[in-house]
């Protein structure tokens, strides 16, 4: 039974103030001299032991090195908007066909039917993509956080009105509900389809974050901050949500994850992305016919949300194990 | 119990009307219905606009358009149901009569095999938590719920159906593929049997040589052209599923249960007999899922006179089996019949719509042509499921392992399988119930995906081509048919909720 320390409830929130006082303690024992002993533990605060935990896990951290290639490479190669890039073909010339547009060292990723560098095209939907995919994940979890801290701190009808939304959401299917807003947002561009998109996916977050705040708003601190009158807004800004602070961003990471998979699926069915702007989805769906005689024109898309929404899952993963050590592979 | 369902059932019901009023309303706001029309050049354009507004009422208010809908749905409960019809005038409830069939099946099959699926694999990982083929499972659940579905449908037509119906037209496999795949075999039952690694290497060992003869004479027997299981077949795989389930659920050392479940085979293949001229010259699906209860009940009452002190366990264990050996009298139905399908479709993997159009052949031959064409969207639907599931049911099952009455159990010296099975496993389940009502929506979300790609002529193809129209009638009945299945299906995770945790009851 090594547990005892960690079956006080929710011993993670008392960490913090544990870090502290066992500094205090190694400055009075050290009488005063400013760095600790050789040999001694170093005090960490709550953030860098989640930072720590978070660049152990492999596989979390190799993820992050690729999505952050990924994002350069899309964004810096073709440029963005006025801005250009180091990639030297453009994605709306046609060049000269070599062959029948296989894959060369000139277009590593093949060319399209019409001669179009097929690199700069799937950079272009990536950027489209990427864009997409982190606007809704900030939208869904500024609108999720907010709501589910709502309900789960003033409980009422607020909270009844979101239990109602979430049965909503089990009888209305997110990508039929989406497709249909989707729809009615394709003339905005793709910043209205964000944030039409945003504004169907917070569900699961805000049940999240009320389930947390439930549990919280009960403990003795927020107890203590209602008794000397400290208003309900600073509680839940100040106690509540930073406490509740690993919930949120793990399930804002996933929310991005579940976005570029929603945005590319319905710009695969046409209910998103509208041409001229593109994304990775409507780039299958383009050339899903040339499978046969141009694979390629099918594989680096399907390859790139691939390797996005598994980037991104795998830094969820590992940002879980961080801020939630309970289930981590160094049981203590 | 009652009161609790009946108060269920109202507040679904209520959540599916507000419901409807939002999709309603979406819907009609989602585009102009008549801007095909607009865009046309045609002499009588103002005619044919006049003539669309008249048909979607396009004229009056939204709110007594909505009325008009729901009082036709209304008409359901009285027998006169009135879908609206869609923009070209055909009536809708024809269409999603036709439409809900195929996708209501695709649904259920993905839902029933992603549930059991996912959470075997759920347990089996938690089980082994840190190991090769933990690690394994996990990378691929990852993999699976990052994949686009409409990449990976086009990805599974041209590699699983295509390849295979090119490789049936011979049949045969080469003897490197056999060593292949008798490896693979011998690995992956080795990383799950687990054990000491002298067990380990036996155990790939005997699995390897086993799936390296059974191949062989498989080849040497042309047997996937004309593949035979026979009565045999099913008595030996029903007996020794027979036995692994009484192993899982009463543990062998009680023979009561044993027995039960051996004498349920028998019976069940003596009845297969008796049955047999039936089911080969007049089947129906009346008849089978007659005789599937039958089978049932029967089973249980065997159960039930073995039982013994423990009759509820071995009603439990003879009821499965009776289930399980059910599932391979009919498996050998159709497998007996699958040279003559065979021989009606020479390709018979088909990557494009829900049944074979114009297909002639007999009733298994048309059972087999739905099991072919529903393949490969069941596959896919089912992969996406599976990953949520078995993660689910992993963390979940880490969770109830780690709590003090799981090593209460243990100290108290019960076997492994009580641990797991009673004490573990029970309590995992409470909240993957919610995550599979959950996950019902998303899967409904898959099938309109998987349906375009697969072209089925679904509830996915009229929801997209009448919100294509923006023409709301099509469209409310998708919503219609999937919200109903979704409300059953949360129903039924609420009872199993209520069933499993009589907290939740009061």
């Amino acid at each position: 039974m090594s547990d005892i320390r960690n079956s006080t409830p929710g011993g993670e929130d008392y960490e913090p103030q544990i870090s502290v006082a066992s500094t205090d303690a190694v400055g009075l024992a050290a009488g005063g001299s400013a760095a600790p002993l050789p040999g001694e533990d170093k005090s960490y605060s709550q953030g860098q032991l989640v930072a720590r935990r978070f660049f152990r896990h492999r596989a979390a951290l190799s993820s992050m090195i690729v999505l952050g290639i990924i994002i350069v490479v899309a964004f810096t190669s073709i440029g963005i908007g006025p801005i250009p890039g180091w990639w030297p073909n453009n994605y709306t010339l046609q060049y000269d066909k070599i062959g029948d547009g296989a894959p060369t060292w000139q277009y590593p990723f093949g060319q399209d039917t019409g001669g179009k560098d097929y690199f700069a095209l799937v950079m272009r939907g990536t950027q489209f993509s990427l864009i997409i995919a982190f606007a809704v994940g900030i939208i869904s979890t500024v609108v999720g956080t907010l709501i589910g801290a709502l309900a789960g701190f003033y409980r009422g009808w607020v909270e009844s009105v979101l239990m109602r939304l979430t049965d909503v959401f089990i009888v209305i299917p997110l990508l039929v509900v989406a497709a249909v807003l989707g729809k009615t947002a394709s003339g905005w561009g793709i910043w209205g389809l964000a944030l039409v998109l945003g504004l169907v996916t917070w569900t699961s977050l805000a049940r999240l974050v009320r389930g947390e705040v439930l549990s919280l708003r009960e403990r003795d601190f927020v107890l203590a901050a209602q008794a000397v009158g400290t208003s309900p807004w600073r509680i839940i800004s100040k106690h509540v949500l930073p406490n509740a602070v690993g919930v949120i961003i793990v399930s804002a990471t996933l929310s991005i994850s579940s976005a570029i998979l929603l945005e590319t699926s319905l710009s695969f069915l046409g209910f998103g992305v509208q041409a001229p702007d593109t994304s990775l989805g409507t780039l299958i769906n383009d050339y899903q016919a040339a499978f046969a005689t141009r694979p390629w024109l099918f594989w680096w898309p399907g390859l790139m949300i691939l390797a996005i929404a598994l980037c991104v899952n795998f830094i969820g993963d590992g940002l879980r194990d961080a801020f939630d050590p309970r289930q981590n592979r160094t049981k203590d | 119990m009652l009161k609790f369902i009946l108060r269920r059932i109202g507040a679904s019901a209520l959540v599916l009307l507000g419901a409807s009023l939002l999709m309603f309303f979406l819907t009609i706001n989602s585009g102009d219905p008549l801007k095909d029309l607009r865009e046309s050049n045609d002499p009588n354009r103002e005619q044919l606009m006049a003539q669309r507004s008249e048909l979607l009422r396009l004229d009056d208010s939204p709110w007594e358009r909505y009325w008009d809908w729901l009082s036709g749905v209304g008409g359901c409960f009285t027998g006169n149901c009135d879908l609206g019809v869609t923009i070209n005038g055909v009536d809708v409830l024809g269409l999603t009569q036709q439409a809900a069939v195929s996708t209501l099946r695709l649904i259920t099959v993905a839902t029933v095999l992603a549930i059991i699926v996912g959470i075997a694999l759920g347990i089996l990982t938690a089980i082994r938590q840190y190991s090769g083929f933990d690690y394994s499972i996990t990378f691929s659940a990852f993999l699976f719920f990052s994949l686009p579905v409409f990449w990976a449908a086009t990805l599974l037509k041209e590699f699983a159906a295509i390849q295979y119906n090119n490789w049936i037209a011979d049949g045969h496999y080469a003897p490197w593929t056999i060593v292949i795949v008798a490896v693979v075999a011998g690995f992956l039952l080795q990383a799950v049997l687990g054990g000491t690694r002298k067990r380990r290497m036996l155990t790939a060992a005997a699995v390897f040589a086993f799936v390296t003869v059974i191949l062989f004479v498989f080849n040497a027997l042309d047997w996937w052209r004309n593949p035979m299981f026979g009565i045999g077949g099913v008595l030996v795989v029903s007996a020794a599923a027979g036995v692994l389930v009484t192993a899982l659920v009463a543990g062998l050392r009680n023979r009561r249960a044993l027995y039960a479940a051996l004498t349920t085979v028998v019976v069940g293949v003596v009845a297969y007999l008796a049955f047999a001229p039936l089911l080969v010259n007049s089947p129906s699906w009346g008849l089978l899922a007659g005789l599937f209860v039958l089978a049932v009940l029967v089973s249980v009452g065997i159960g039930a006179a073995w039982g013994g002190y423990a009759r509820k366990q071995s009603m439990l264990v003879t009821g499965i089996t009776g289930v399980i050996t059910s599932l391979m009298v009919f498996a050998d139905l159709l497998i007996a019949h699958w040279a003559s399908f065979l021989g009606v479709k020479s390709r018979p993997i088909s990557t494009i719509g829900s049944q074979t159009p114009n297909f002639t052949g007999g009733f298994w031959e048309q059972v087999l042509d739905m099991a072919t064409q529903i393949l490969l969207p069941t596959i896919l639907l089912t992969l996406v499921s599976v990953a949520t599931h078995s993660r689910y049911t992993r963390s979940s099952m880490l969770e109830t392992l780690n709590q003090d009455y799981v090593r209460t159990a243990r100290s108290k010296g019960l076997s492994e399988r009580e641990v797991i099975v009673k004490h573990a496993f029970r309590n995992a389940l409470i909240p993957i119930t919610t995550i599979v009502a959950f996950d019902f929506a998303a899967l409904i979300g898959g099938a309109v995906i998987t349906e375009q790609v697969f072209g089925w002529k679904g509830m996915g193809a009229l929801f997209q081509d009448g919100l294509n129209a923006v023409d709301p009638a099509p469209v409310m009945a998708f919503f219609l048919v999937t919200g109903v299945a979704a409300v059953l299906m949360n129903l039924l995770a609420d009872i199993a909720y209520a069933a499993l945790d009589p907290r939740i009851r009061r």
